[in-house]
């Protein structure tokens, strides 16, 4: 952060000394941090690696090579929950950004309240997903809930939201006495419904982060493209959304790694609604799901290990695709500022 | 003239109002599950299972002593949440600060290294790590133990970069001033680089004292007796200790987000400037 001259402003002898002496005792800093972190959160990824690639009880692993991976490349159950995740991923980081920057842009405008919103909006973010999940699952509950008095109100007939195994574009079709084929059925209603709950708790995390982004702009960018007689769609279009896509870029890719692990909302939403894991007709399994099932329940070690290790690799590359093909777009845009 | 002005007077009010009442719809969708969580936890039971009037007829204060005392092991519930919050928060900022400091203004062989190594543990989905832990932790005997739920997260990768991104924006100058004056690494730490932190330190302390008090997976493999218990699986036992007796499942709830709602409350003047930081540089 300093720049080379307020650094060139200082002493010179004092530089020197400052630049050639070694703190050995750095090392001493480090090594409480450096030592939790090694044996609980390095050291346990060589560790699963080796699981994975065994059977059995705990004290008991047989070595089975690659077993456990074809097991989970053959599983039908492994493809649905690959399937699933990738719904869900896609439904609540599309919308939790779009809602976001909606917000965040509208807040911008300077309005009266500014901060007060801010809070409420981030308050879901707060809040524990055991304590969230139980009043969002009364807001789907198909007699009481909110969720059908608001259909009801506008004369809709009402669903069963979280124990409906059935597609929403199936449910969509059905309404028109369409047949909709089983591969564009969509993911369940159950599915789609923790996506909304989801997406309230976590979208006013990115609020507050565009928000920053966007206060960062300078204003005079904005002043000078009035004057050459810029609406605001343009404003949006030509100066808001290119200086604020490094903050995008941020937001997308913290968010595809946190819906890539989300288990809590599945989770408690499924015991909340007085579900199996999984949800109805487990449409509602998604990689970490099947994986904790795996492990809780049916105690294969090397397996679940199998799975959790594939999913790393799955978000590994996606977060290398990213920083491959969105990031440099990202950067560039910054660079043309 | 006139006309014009009323116009764009007109459509300016109008935005306002458009825009007032999007923001309002987006404040009353984040509430409306609390402001209903709270009612339902004040009904008779019928009232609450009936769902049918918003506000209850008689307001049942008693349902919060009910709900404490009802699972008897409540009271020990919050206590061990309390615990584990409070200490694992306690740890993350110590290790934090030392190692951020360290990576901020120190000079030794293999400081980037070390610190790219340290970043990529952020990238390490937690369910990887899931498995190895649960293991290590029967190994050393840790299954049922406080140390089993707070030990392995008293040290944050995410708040060492957070920290150190902080420490290296305070200028050299009050370095090179405080040596001349005889000031040891720790006391300049202690003394100058801390209290000049304070939208960083509130940040990381904010984020690791809600997942610790939120955590769930982790301490669901862990534990197996329930007085080793935290909050967030105790309101999940509720579930089928109270039956269906929503009224004192909700109080439970309300009890469980109260802390960690006057927390944000008084801190969130820092921690969103902290948050807004991390955004920016990200």
């Amino acid at each position: 952060m300093v720049s080379p001259t307020q650094e060139s402003g200082q002493h010179p002898i004092m530089r020197r000394r400052v630049l050639h002496h070694i703190d050995w005792t750095a090392y001493l800093y480090i090594l409480p941090a450096f030592v939790i972190l090694a044996v609980f959160h390095i050291f346990p990824v060589f560790y699963a690696i080796d699981i994975s690639l065994n059977k059995g009880a705990i004290n008991q692993f047989k070595f089975v090579g690659l077993q456990n991976y074809a097991r989970a490349l053959a599983s039908p159950d492994f493809w649905t929950a690959l399937v699933n995740t990738f719904s869900f991923a896609l439904m609540t980081i599309f919308a939790a950004i779009a809602l976001g920057l909606l917000f965040a842009y509208l807040l911008y405008q300077g309005v009266r309240g500014q901060s007060v919103y801010r809070t409420v909006y981030f308050l879901p973010y707060v809040l524990s997903t055991v304590g969230s999940s139980i009043v969002w699952a009364w807001v789907f509950d198909p007699s009481s809930g909110l969720a059908n008095l608001a259909l009801k109100a506008i004369g809709a007939q009402p669903l069963r939201w979280l124990i409906e195994p059935k597609g929403v574009f199936q449910l969509i079709g059905g309404q028109f006495n369409l047949s909709v084929p089983a591969w564009l059925h969509g993911p369940s209603l159950a599915l789609v419904a923790i996506a909304i709950y989801t997406v309230w708790q976590t979208v006013g995390y990115n609020i507050v982060i565009f928000l920053a982004g966007l206060t960062n702009i300078p204003g005079e960018i904005y002043d000078a493209a009035q004057i050459d007689g810029a609406n605001s769609l343009q404003l949006f279009r030509y100066i808001t959304f290119p200086l604020l896509s490094p903050t995008l870029f941020f937001v997308l890719v913290i968010s595809i790694i946190g819906s890539f692990q989300s288990f809590n909302q599945i989770y408690a939403m499924n015991t909340a609604a007085a579900q199996a894991l999984g949800g109805p007709l487990g449409t509602t399994y998604t990689m970490t799901v099947y994986m904790f099932d795996q492990l809780y329940t049916y105690s294969n070690y090397g397996y679940a290990s199998a799975i959790a290790v594939l999913l790393s690799v799955l978000i590994l590359i996606l977060t290398l695709l990213n920083f491959r093909f969105v990031g440099p777009r990202a950067e560039t845009q910054e660079a043309g500022e | 003239m006139t006309v014009a002005f009323n116009r764009d007077r007109l459509i300016h009010i109008f935005k306002r109002l458009a825009i007032h009442s999007i923001l309002l719809i987006g404040a009353l969708f984040s509430l409306f599950p609390f402001v209903w969580m709270v009612l339902t936890s004040l009904k008779s039971y019928i009232e609450a299972s009936a769902a049918e009037s918003f506000f209850p007829s008689r307001w049942l204060f008693s349902n919060y002593v009910q709900a404490w005392n009802q699972v008897g092991l409540f009271p020990r519930y919050f206590e061990n949440t309390l615990f584990m919050a409070v200490t694992t928060t306690l740890g993350v900022l110590i290790t934090s600060s030392l190692a951020g400091y360290a990576f901020a203004r120190m000079r030794f062989p293999g400081r980037d290294t070390l610190f790219i190594i340290l970043l990529s543990t952020m990238m390490v989905p937690f369910e990887v790590t899931l498995i190895p832990n649960f293991i290590l932790m029967r190994d050393l005997h840790w299954i049922d133990r406080y140390e089993a739920l707070i030990i392995p997260w008293t040290a944050s990768a995410f708040s060492i970069f957070l920290l150190r991104q902080f420490f290296k924006a305070i200028p050299s100058e009050l370095y090179d001033a405080a040596v001349l004056d005889g000031c040891t690494h720790l006391q300049f730490l202690w003394s100058i680089v801390l209290p000049l932190s304070k939208p960083a330190l509130i940040t990381s302390a904010l984020f690791t004292f809600l997942g610790s008090w939120n955590s769930l997976m982790w301490p669901l493999l862990v534990t197996n007796n329930p007085v080793m218990r935290p909050l967030q699986i105790g309101i999940t036992s509720f579930i089928t200790d109270a039956g269906t007796e929503v009224q004192y499942l909700l109080a439970a709830v309300t009890i469980s987000v109260i802390p960690v709602i006057l927390i944000y409350f008084f801190l969130q003047r820092w921690f969103i400037e902290g948050v807004a930081r991390v955004g920016i540089r990200g």
